[in-house]
């Protein structure tokens, strides 16, 4: 199997859906000529022209506003919003146009169009273009929300979110654009709302979100040094979520640790806690812990950040914690 | 200077006294307590949305706004289907999901009117977007207010469409209110139009009572836009005669103003100018308000008589 970058996949995964259906079309601030700000667009303004994909005004309200429209009137749209922290200059669009207008309309519209964005701290970008607010989008009836933690994951759900006719919000990770990793050759399609196990164990369930995946794979590993086996889950699929994967693994391990990058309250780990406490309390044996970052901004001086980031040494903590 | 042809001119006096007699039929009804929710009634700003439509095909778009009963009439939707909306019935064009702010008829074009003041410019320029890459040959009219031109959102739609030469027809509705606040406390600079300078497009303002110059205005505009050239903003200066809402007690403006401008309602006004022309009798006015008077009492009993939508079917239309 080829190893590409995560930034590469997303290239990858856009150029085949343009090649495939020609009313695929790309919009954002830098994605043509400059091919993106990390790269992810790299290419595509050269291979299907500046009529499909365009570079845009910074008006992400207009942006994201036209490729509503464009859903509305025949066009498979992809819209960029450069940082997530940016989308609350867009977010009437989002929430009150683009998640809304199905339902309002009485299922009159189809809204086929994906938004891609990134999240993620360790760049040292500072408090404005580092945030998790994946939670947001999840808690918006009509949407989608995924978040690929690995290459072949960005490349087979941007590919299905392309396909799919609701819009589907695309949650990167700008730490990840640089990491490497096997995709399977040829069409590769991840299902929107399948969960993963990434590692297999028995003894604590770990739900761990975007890049916390990998740093939950290393503190299980960590951990099975002491003789405590823990089962790494990634959703992939925020909304909607695979709950029976969930409640599948927790039957078996009884113990849960949630990991995210984003803030503690009302993140997407209270969900799977609620989840859990509804779905799965019989199956509980310990009391469920969230590793979240500090309820702060993200810090931009290095060792504040580094500070700041759960990581696979907090994870280890928590899941020694619940294992005691 | 292009003037409406008789069979036009005709068609757009009859869609006025419709949306007249269709915004006087919804605010009995919602004082009758038979209408629930909301309502923005756009009597006096009948002109604008009649003689922009009627200059549109049945594959163009409009969007329409908060105040957009007269836009989605003039679009062609069925106004039994759009009172059934207003009266929260299965039968009405968003299956009751929706209501006057949220009004949609897309098999007639229309796109929605817009709960959220300058929101539906984005969307315009987006349709306008797509009917370009699909080389539709659709034009796009977004209607829009003297408030909404203080968005953010109707800012970044406008250079937006010009930037990419979009065929859209933007229309601001200038009845110089923003809801309760007159435009010498929400605009500096007063005419709107000429904002189109800045964002490097054409823009004119013009009588928005007065349909011929409204219709020539417009005429212009969806043959440029129709030909590639890009879009054009229209102000349209005009009143409502009405509150913001149905139960505005009008606080905030003097009775001199309202009968200032009752004295160049759109409606007689374009009846001399039909009359003038040996176009219209006295006999087929009467003739063709009764008829448009009929065709609301029968959309009034339409939706009166349909049935309420199940209270489960709240839950059906959030995903495709």
């Amino acid at each position: 199997m080829p190893e590409i970058r995560y930034v590469k996949a997303i290239a990858d995964a856009i150029a085949e859906e343009m090649a495939r259906d020609e009313r695929v079309i790309l919009l954002g601030e830098d994605v043509g000529a400059p091919g993106g700000t990390f790269g992810a667009t790299r290419g595509l303004q050269q291979q299907f022209g500046a009529e499909r994909v365009r570079d845009t005004p910074i008006s992400e309200t207009a942006i994201v506003g036209a490729a509503i429209g464009a859903a509305v009137n025949g066009l498979r749209p992809i819209v960029e919003i450069m940082f997530m922290d940016f989308i609350g200059t867009c977010w009437d669009q989002v929430v009150n146009q683009m998640a809304k207008m199905r339902y309002m309309f009485g299922g009159q519209v189809r809204l086929p169009l994906v938004l891609r964005t990134h999240t993620g701290a360790g760049l040292n970008a500072g408090p404005q273009h580092s945030g998790s607010l994946e939670a947001w989008a999840v808690h918006v009836p009509g949407l989608k929300v995924v978040m690929p933690s690995t290459p072949a994951d960005v490349k087979g759900l941007l590919k299905s979110a392309i396909r799919d006719d609701n819009p589907v919000i695309v949650v990167e990770n700008k730490t990840l654009y640089a990491m490497k990793g096997e995709v399977p050759a040829g069409e590769h399609l991840v299902p929107i709302g399948r969960a993963e196990v990434r590692r297999e164990g028995k003894d604590v369930t770990v739900v761990a979100l975007s890049r916390m995946v990998h740093e939950a794979l290393k503190a299980a590993e960590l951990l099975s040094k002491d003789g405590i086996s823990a089962e790494v889950l990634d959703p992939r699929t925020l909304s909607p979520l695979d709950r029976d994967a969930l409640l599948a693994s927790l039957a078996k391990t009884g113990r849960l640790v949630i990991a995210h990058e984003a803030w503690g309250p009302c993140g997407f780990g209270a969900e799977i806690a609620a989840i859990a406490a509804e779905g799965a309390f019989r199956s509980l044996r310990a009391p469920v812990k969230r590793v979240t970052a500090p309820f702060t901004p993200v810090p931009f001086s290095p060792p504040m950040e580094k500070f700041w980031l759960p990581d696979a040494g907090k994870i280890a903590a928590a899941v020694r914690e619940v294992c005691g | 200077m292009r003037e409406p042809t008789r069979e036009q001119g005709l068609a757009i006096y009859r869609m006025m006294q419709l949306i007249r007699r269709f915004e006087e039929r919804v605010a009995e009804c919602f004082a009758g307590g038979e209408i629930p929710g909301f309502i923005h009634l756009a009597v006096g700003q009948e002109a604008a949305p009649a003689a922009v439509c009627a200059l549109l095909g049945p594959d163009d778009l409009v969007g329409a706004t908060h105040r957009g009963h007269g836009q989605c009439l003039a679009k062609g939707a069925p106004p039994d289907r759009v009172m059934a909306e207003l009266f929260g019935r299965a039968t009405g064009a968003c299956r009751g999901k929706g209501g006057s702010m949220h009004l949609c008829d897309m098999a007639h074009g229309v796109l929605g009117t817009n709960g959220v003041v300058g929101a539906s410019l984005p969307i315009a320029v987006g349709t306008a977007l797509a009917s370009r890459v699909r080389g539709s040959g659709q034009v796009t009219a977004a209607f829009f207010g003297d408030g909404a031109a203080n968005t953010g959102a109707a800012h970044e739609a406008l250079n937006l469409a010009s930037v990419w030469e979009l065929p859209v027809v933007f229309v601001c509705e200038n009845n110089l209110y923003a809801e309760f606040t007159p435009q010498s406390v929400h605009t500096k600079g007063g005419v709107i139009a000429e904002r189109a300078r800045g964002y490097g497009m054409r823009g004119l303002r013009v009588d928005g009572n007065d349909v011929p110059a409204v219709f020539a205005a417009a005429a212009e505009a969806v043959e440029l836009a129709r030909g590639g050239r890009g879009p054009t903003l229209i102000e349209a200066m005009t009143y409502r005669f009405r509150g913001h809402h149905e139960g505005d007690p009008m606080a905030y403006r003097q009775k001199a103003e309202l009968e200032e401008w009752r004295a160049k309602d759109a409606i007689p006004r374009f009846r001399a100018w039909l009359g003038d022309r040996g176009w219209l009798a006295e006999a087929e006015a009467a003739r063709l308000e009764a008829e448009v008077q009929a065709e609301v009492d029968a959309a009034t009993e339409f939706a009166r008589q349909s049935p309420w939508p199940a209270p489960e079917a709240a839950l059906e239309d959030v995903y495709a």
